[in-house]
């Protein structure tokens, strides 16, 4: 008799809908119109964000994890659904990026041709189910198979015009997204040859710190690592999110990145032991501040809006990885309860919603335009005051001014890192923000300039530019969460299932 | 058995010369086709992984523990959609004209080069 028995919520096949409506809405697209096809797929879209939001409603409602065991087989012979406060935290982040990526690329009322290609609404609605897999999955294989099913719905996102500077761009994904997941194949057989299971609980309770436990956790984080497009391995990231249609760069700068990340964490807190997660941390947070430094110069250099932005991406991921020292550290006091930890938490929900948003405006001004050189950008403020307006809004997420929600995540990491005397971490903090105030001014000046030409703006619909401004205030309102511990994301997590587990 | 290495640790050493062939191939060649056959490669010997750890695993008069071999036959799966998906992309690419451009491209590919492993 198993604890984990007790643990199969009553609702926990809230988790099986999320990961299988995406799914079920992909089925009907081949087959009809492209029209047709586009409405149904967003009914679907509007389904999963209702069951997304169910289940962050009975999680937080419960303040227990959902749960939920594949044709009631329990691990370690069965497959284990579970959410904790985190994954209900990321499945909700994702639903609203998804949900305002599909009414942006939705094709106008009375307008003649759609927008998207089909293919567009297929990969979108695969791409969600595949995310939504990696944040309930509770076994390593099935890990594997959604991070595959992520890479193969995400890579042709990239190359939806099919141009072949797009194509080149895809395959360089492909072949990174594949060197993380063989690293991740290699150290998942590691952990099932040493523990003899690949469920994450009962690997947690198995596992007491041993070195296999260190080379397979070092070899699927380097995996992670490059899917992830942490600093040494950010080359594939500029090329394929700037040329992605903007719509799905908005979706793969904003969630698909951050789904490896999500598993990195998943591996240093609640697999491996207090004691390597503290000897590993450093050397993550190292290539963070890399990520921050670097990437922040590279974007100050572009030539192009898009991949400027892309480039920003590159750079804001490191602050994620900045958190895990900060938390590590806090350790004795609970890990879940550090101020660090929901910083973190919180710096990724803004970016992401900044980050969408900005990719938005950029694509609304590149239509206005026909071209994103930001050379020629002036009056750009003038023709799509919106656009411009989102544009400024995410921006000062990420260069972390309040009123933002990057504000309030910079300031809780602050907090932690001069609380522990990490005094590089904050020095890396504050010049991160810095470089993204340069590139982000570096776009907003000229484009709030008096236009030098005879700009002939295309016009374009309005309530696109309205989904993207709704992202951007909402990064900036997260500057208004108290500044505390989150609750709600340690609902679930190590630290308070202590005596849940045999 | 009174050979020098026991059958499992032949095959081990042998998975992890393969994963070391498969890296060394991914990560120093800079041509598409050759990075997809090194990911193949690579994966070949993971696969060999599995299939060492299923016959240790082996108990109660099965040849060999079925879970990894399982994995191992979605594994392979995954690996060669992902090389028909990659292929398909190369072919693709070859098949289009090289279009002119006017903007700073980033680094093409063959400079992955830190820590591998």
């Amino acid at each position: 008799m198993t604890v984990l028995a007790a643990h199969a919520s009553p609702l926990g096949l809230l988790l099986v809908l999320a990961v299988i409506v995406p799914l079920l809405g992909l089925a009907p697209l081949l087959l009809l119109k492209a029209r047709p096809a586009e409405r149904s797929a967003l009914v679907f879209l509007a389904a999963g964000l209702a069951i997304v939001c169910a289940l962050c409603f009975e999680v937080a409602r419960s303040g227990a994890p959902l749960a939920y065991f594949l044709g009631g087989f329990k691990p370690p012979l069965g497959v284990g659904l579970r959410a904790d406060g985190f994954s209900a935290f990321m499945l909700g982040v994702t639903a609203v990026v998804m949900v305002a990526a599909g009414l942006f690329a939705m094709t106008a009322p009375g307008a003649d041709k759609p927008r998207m290609p089909l293919a567009f609404w297929m990969l979108l609605l695969g791409v969600w189910s595949a995310l939504n897999l990696v944040y309930v999955a509770d076994d390593l294989f099935a890990l594997y198979v959604a991070l595959e099913l992520l890479t193969f719905a995400a890579v042709p996102l990239v190359c939806l015009d099919g141009r072949a500077q797009t194509i080149a761009a895809a395959l360089q994904y492909l072949l990174f997204a594949l060197f993380g997941s063989v690293l991740y194949l290699l150290g998942a057989a590691l952990l099932y040859g040493t523990y003899g299971t690949l469920d994450i609980l009962l690997l947690a309770q198995r596992a007491h710190g041993e070195p296999a436990l260190l080379a397979a956790l070092a070899l699927m984080t380097a995996g992670m690592v490059a899917k992830a497009a942490l600093f040494p391995f950010y080359l594939w990231l500029p090329a394929a999110h700037a040329g992605a249609p903007a719509a799905a760069s908005a979706i793969l700068s904003a969630v698909v990145v951050k789904a490896p990340i999500f598993l990195v964490v998943r591996f240093w807190y609640d697999i491996a032991s207090p004691a390597q997660t503290a000897a590993v941390a450093p050397i993550l947070a190292a290539l963070g501040a890399g990520a921050v430094v670097l990437c922040g110069v590279f974007a100050l250099r572009q030539a192009r809006l898009k991949l400027l932005i892309a480039y920003s991406t590159a750079a804001q991921i490191g602050y994620l990885f900045l958190m895990f020292p900060l938390a590590a550290a806090s350790a004795g006091a609970g890990v879940w309860g550090a101020i660090a930890w929901t910083g973190g938490a919180l710096h990724l929900v803004s970016h992401a919603l900044s980050k969408a948003a900005m990719f938005m405006a950029a694509g609304v001004i590149a239509e206005t335009l026909g071209h994103d050189r930001i050379a020629q950008l002036s009056g750009i403020g003038r023709i799509v005051p919106i656009s411009v307006f989102a544009f400024g809004l995410g921006g000062l997420s990420l260069m972390g001014l309040p009123p933002s929600g990057g504000f309030v995540a910079k300031v809780m990491l602050l907090t932690s890192a001069v609380q522990q005397g990490s005094w590089w971490i904050a020095v890396v903090i504050l010049l991160g923000g810095l470089l993204a105030a340069g590139y982000v001014l570096r776009v907003l000046l000229p484009a709030l300039q008096r236009p030098d030409g005879n700009l002939v703006p295309v016009p374009v619909a309005r309530w696109r530019e309205m989904v993207a401004l709704a992202l951007a205030l909402g990064a900036v309102a997260l500057g208004f969460v108290p500044l505390q511990p989150a609750a709600f994301l340690a609902i679930g997590r190590p630290a308070s299932w202590d005596g849940a587990v045999p | 058995m009174t050979a020098l290495v026991s059958t499992p640790t032949l095959f081990g050493l042998t998975g992890a010369a393969l994963v070391a062939i498969g890296l060394y191939g991914l990560i120093v060649h800079g041509d598409a086709l050759r990075r997809i056959l090194a990911f193949n490669i690579l994966g070949g010997g993971i696969f060999l992984l599995f299939g060492v750890i299923a016959r240790r695993g082996a108990g109660a008069g099965f040849g060999g523990d079925p879970v990894p071999q399982a994995m191992v036959i979605t594994g392979i799966v995954v690996a060669f959609s992902a090389t028909a998906l990659a292929v398909a992309l190369v072919r693709r690419l070859q098949a289009l004209p090289p279009e002119p451009e006017d903007e700073a491209a980033p680094a093409a590919a063959s400079t992955e080069h830190e820590e591998a492993a």
